[in-house]
């Protein structure tokens, strides 16, 4: 299998269902001549044009509103947002709109419309560049909600968003643009709402999504040498939502963590929680712990953001607790 | 602002954009998207400001203090510019290009009083606001005693409640309805306060501005919404941002003056934010004044700039350099000569080293306090 980066295969995913489709156009600002202030969209206005890769104004709000005018007529749009932080000044169109015009329509009109970029922080970008949006739009009814985290992924659930017919939520690994991987060639479609295990294990479950999968397996091999066998268990996507492949593992390991980079109220880590709660509660021989962004906007100075998002030395005192070493 | 297809500038700034200098902003070589091409046909509305003559009425002393602020603010953004080269700061927004708009504008308002609403781009705007080159290193390091954010947030996001400059944000044009509350503060309480708002030709395309313009003008607000047209938004030109050659002929669906104005003309500059200030003041409302800049360098230390202009084009705006044109001013109407530029030349390179000395000699922020200013009391 070809191995390239995690931005490689979003292109290509991308690329080849334009190439494939004549109804998929994109949005965004500076996605043209710049091909994107994230590399994702080099060279496409070169193969499609300037009628399909429509470099935008400033203008959050009104370019996704034109696109779900676009996708509510017969196209297929994809929406760069340059990163998920200036989506909430789209969040009106998104979640007032795209969000519910099905179901307010009675089912007349159907919204397949994809609004991707980098989710997250980590590269010192602080507080308003740094948000990890999938607990927030993971509320909404009427919005489906994936956040890939290897190359594969991001290709086959790429392929995937773009033929959905409701508008999916793509939230990019930002600081995983680089990383690389084997990716399939072709039609390499990944499902949504299923959860992939990435390493198996016997003691204890970790769950992750995003960028946090590759901290929960880098934490797996230190538990390995210390004689802790733990299972990974990357989400992928937020809504839908895999709960048997979590409670499956549970059943086997009796323990979880659950990490994210988010804040922990409200989030995705408590809804897992609540999850295996409700299903394997008979199972657990602990308190599900979640390990999750600090409570403070993301600072700027580097020893401050360090100290603001979740660390190996807190995932690994996590687990000590629910194994009951501590 | 000429295009291929767009009438000619008139004018005080003819001249420069008809010297051949000024070259196209990106559209005769890009193909536009829905084949729009209409672009430049619009009809001009806003005013063209004159082209300053002689000392603007200024004494030398003034004129020299200006000049200073240029000087400083060129070579601060130099210095910070290495730091990044040599992977000492992660980070910098260049403001080269537009210091004498900058400049021009702040010595227009009382500083002792008004209220600016800086951009990324306006480290100039913010010396002259009473920011020291100490205070802004600080920042650019992240230092602990960065007195815009104690290191939380990221450089050339000014801001100094003590100074009134009103902290910005990253997210573009959010700072233009902040300018409308500042100034209907400031009407109500009778302080008798200027804001100045400042922001890109790209960051007018938002809804924001739309509603700041419209919100100012009906309660005539005292504030001067001051665009400072680089003709580029990161990559885009200004041809695929708006239809229109001014933003500035915007401010008459708002019921306000709009004014154009060379922007590497700082005393140009001057005088029209001086009128716009005199009228808010007198009560009669705002003014949107467009200043036509450039930016020397890439959008960030992120971004390449050879993606998507020609460095010919770099060059020819070169001619135009804000700094160089007001130093020749200044020697013209002989407010400077070859001591006095020494002097503050040298005064601005010890400025300069000295904060950067005391940036790098000082504590990062105290991670114990990393979550400090959440809410009140922390
Ligand atoms: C709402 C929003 N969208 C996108 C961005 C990313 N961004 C930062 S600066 C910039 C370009 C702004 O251009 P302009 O207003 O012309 O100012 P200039 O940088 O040219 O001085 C963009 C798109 C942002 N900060 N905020
Ligand atoms: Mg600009």
């Amino acid at each position: 299998m070809p191995v390239m980066t995690y931005r490689e295969a979003l292109k290509t995913a991308m690329a080849d269902e334009m190439e494939r489709d004549d109804s998929v156009v994109m949005l965004g600002e500076d996605i043209g001549v710049y091909g994107g202030t994230h590399v994702i969209t080099d060279g496409l206005l070169e193969r499609f044009g300037p009628k399909r890769i429509i470099d935008t104004p400033i203008a959050e709000g009104g370019f996704t509103g034109a696109a779900i005018g676009m996708a509510m007529t017969g196209l297929r749009p994809i929406v760069e947002m340059m990163t998920w932080n200036f989506s909430f000044l789209a969040a009106d169109q998104i979640i007032q709109n795209a969000a519910k015009l099905r179901y307010f329509s009675g089912g007349q009109v159907t919204v397949p419309l994809v609004i991707r970029g980098p989710n997250g922080g980590g590269v010192q970008l602080s507080a308003q560049h740094t948000h990890s949006l999938e607990g927030f739009y993971g509320h909404f009814p009427g919005l489906k909600v994936v956040s890939p985290a290897t190359p594969a992924d991001v290709k086959g659930m790429m392929l995937t968003a773009i033929r959905d017919p409701d508008p999916v939520i793509f939230l990019e690994a930002g600081a995983l643009y680089g990383t690389k991987g084997e990716v399939a060639d072709g039609d390499a479609t990944v499902p949504f709402g299923k959860a992939r295990v990435a390493r198996e294990g016997t003691d204890v479950t970790l769950i992750a999504y995003g960028r946090q999968v590759n901290l929960l397996l880098k934490v797996a091999e230190t538990l390995a040498a210390e004689g802790v066998s733990a299972e990974v268990i990357d989400l992928r996507s937020i809504r839908p939502f895999d709960a048997a492949t979590i409670v499956e593992s549970v059943r086997k390991t009796h323990r979880a963590v659950v990490v994210q980079e988010q804040w922990r109220w409200f989030s995705v880590a408590s809804e897992v929680a609540a999850v295996i709660q409700e299903e394997a509660f008979d199972d657990l021989d602990a308190p599900v712990e979640r390990v999750s962004g600090a409570e403070v906007p993301a600072p700027y100075a580097r020893n401050l953001e360090l100290a603001a998002f979740p660390s190996e030395a807190q995932i690994v005192a996590a687990v000590q607790r629910v194994l009951y070493r501590t | 602002m000429a295009t291929e297809t767009g009438p000619a500038p008139t004018g005080a700034i003819q001249g420069a954009f008809q010297a051949g200098v000024v070259p196209q902003d990106g559209a005769a070589a890009f193909r536009a998207p829905l084949d729009h091409v209409d672009v430049g046909a619009g009809t001009i509305t806003a005013s063209v400001a004159p082209a300053s003559a002689g000392d603007g009425g200024l004494d030398h002393e003034t004129l020299r203090e200006m000049y200073r602020f240029v000087a400083l603010a060129r070579a601060l953004d130099e210095r910070i510019w290495q730091l990044n080269r040599a992977g000492r700061a992660p980070f910098v927004v260049s403001g080269q290009g537009h210091e004498a708009a900058l400049v021009g504008a702040g010595f227009a308002l009382d500083r002792a009083n008004d209220v600016v609403l800086p951009y990324y781009r306006d480290l100039a705007l913010c010396l002259v606001f009473g920011l020291s080159a100490r205070d802004v290193m600080m920042s650019v390091l992240a230092r602990a005693p960065d007195p815009m954010s104690g290191g939380r947030q990221m450089p050339a996001h000014y801001g100094s409640a003590r100074l009134r400059i009103v902290s910005s944000s990253s997210v573009v044009a959010s700072q233009l309805p902040h300018a409308t509350g500042t100034a209907y503060a400031a009407k109500l309480r009778g302080t008798g306060q200027v804001s100045l708002a400042c922001f890109g030709e790209g960051a007018a395309s938002k809804g924001d501005f739309h509603e700041a313009c419209n919100f100012a003008g009906i309660h005539r607000l005292p504030v001067v919404f001051f665009c400072e047209n680089n003709r580029y938004a990161i990559s885009v030109p200004q041809s695929l941002q708006m239809a229109i050659d001014n933003v500035a002929d915007r401010a008459a669906g708002y019921g306000f003056p709009g004014v154009v104005v060379d922007g590497t003309d700082l005393l140009a500059v001057h005088r029209a934010v001086g009128e716009a200030a005199a009228r808010a003041r007198r009560g009669e409302g705002p003014t949107l004044v467009e200043a036509k800049v450039y930016r020397f360098h890439p959008h960030t230390s992120d971004d390449d700039d050879r993606t998507y202009r020609s460095q010919d084009e770099v060059k020819a705006w070169r001619a135009w350099d804000p700094l160089a044109r007001f130093e020749a001013r200044l020697r013209e109407v002989g407010a400077l000569d070859d001591r006095t530029r020494a002097e503050i030349a040298a005064g601005v390179a010890a400025e300069v080293e000295a904060a950067t000395d005391a940036a790098e000699a000082a504590p990062f922020p105290d991670p114990a306090t990393f979550d400090r200013y959440v809410y009140d009391g922390g």
